[in-house]
């Protein structure tokens, strides 16, 4: 139970996430994806107690489909990941920093939203395979 | 105001629109696998019925060349993966982070289910790195069609249609096991 989520809240969700990094982009405001930071970590913590999730809970019609936790989950911490980044640039005044990945976690958001496409969930087997091939070659070596 | 976060916006929307676009089109496409050195017309054209033949035939060795139409795979890979001798196998690479692996799951299973002579086989792709490079496999889920002697015969990333994957099978199946 604990473990499974509504599919058409997670659309909510993300097209919630996109907009709040497009008015990142748009406003050039580090607090606020610093705070979108903070819902992608409380999210990937628990996705049913998500600010979003709460939101959705409070306005929209749950589908009565359930979906795997584990893949959004995963997907929250790569977006809190490029959002801690993107709020550090621009805090920090390296705004071209805070531009490029507040707009790769609009991208990913952006993805999820429209098509329901998770980005960070599918360069996941490729990082895996990746980092594999690395340490093999070190072995070689 | 910053012109060029808005312009990033637009930029990204735009990119996300194309790349989804585009995804939306080739996800789930079984596409053939091109035996490289063989004519694929060769391959392609040969009834299920006649490669049935001859597998069991006392020419097959002599008529292989002319019917390959995809990738062999070597038989130790195929059973550190699970996969056991079947007319037909649909080798499924999934992981833990992948929400669209369950429908693949499901529709793998459901068509397993229907046609007798299909086996699912649903493999971890993380703890099976080696023959997820072997296989050149990027992205979850990716699905395999395999036949009795283990080629592959198509290949897809992404969740294909019932019918499309019925309509996969039924060029490997020899015709006996598809009544």
């Amino acid at each position: 139970m604990n473990n499974e989520l509504d599919p058409r809240g997670q659309r909510f969700a993300a097209v919630l996430t996109s907009i709040v990094i497009a008015l990142v982009l748009i406003t050039g405001s580090g607090w606020l994806a610093l705070a979108q930071a903070i819902v992608f970590a409380i999210t990937a913590y628990d996705p049913r107690r998500g600010p979003y999730a709460l939101i959705f809970r409070a306005v929209g019609r749950p589908s009565g489909e359930r979906e795997p936790a584990a893949p959004v989950r995963f997907a929250q911490l790569v977006g809190c990941a490029f959002l801690n980044v993107s709020a550090l640039g621009y805090l920090s005044g390296t705004e071209t920093l805070g531009l490029v990945a507040a707009a790769l976690g609009l991208l990913a958001a952006f993805l999820n939203a429209a098509f329901g496409l998770c980005l960070g969930c599918e360069a996941y087997l490729a990082f895996r395979r990746l980092k594999m091939r690395n340490a093999e070659d070190v072995r070689e070596v | 105001m910053d012109p060029v976060g808005m312009v990033a916006v637009v930029v990204v929307v735009v990119a996300g629109l194309t790349f989804g676009l585009w995804r939306r089109r080739i996800d789930g496409r079984l596409r053939e696998v091109g035996f490289r050195g063989a004519e694929p017309s060769m391959g392609t054209d040969v009834p299920a019925g006649t490669r049935a033949n001859v597998v069991d035939g006392p020419s097959a060795g002599q008529d292989r060349g002319m019917t390959e139409s995809g990738e062999l795979l070597d038989p130790a890979l195929l059973e550190r993966l699970g996969v056991g001798p079947a007319p037909a196998t649909l080798l499924q690479f999934s992981t833990a982070f992948c929400a669209p692996c369950r429908a693949m799951r499901r529709v793998s299973a459901e068509v397993a289910a229907m046609l007798p002579g299909v086996r699912h086989v649903e493999v971890d792709a993380e703890s099976h790195l080696d023959e997820v490079r072997a296989l050149n496999i990027w992205r979850t889920p990716t699905l395999l069609v395999l036949d009795a002697e283990g080629r592959v015969v198509r290949r897809a990333t992404g969740v294909p249609t019932k019918p499309h994957l019925i309509a996969a099978l039924a060029e490997v199946l020899p015709p006996a096991a598809q009544s």
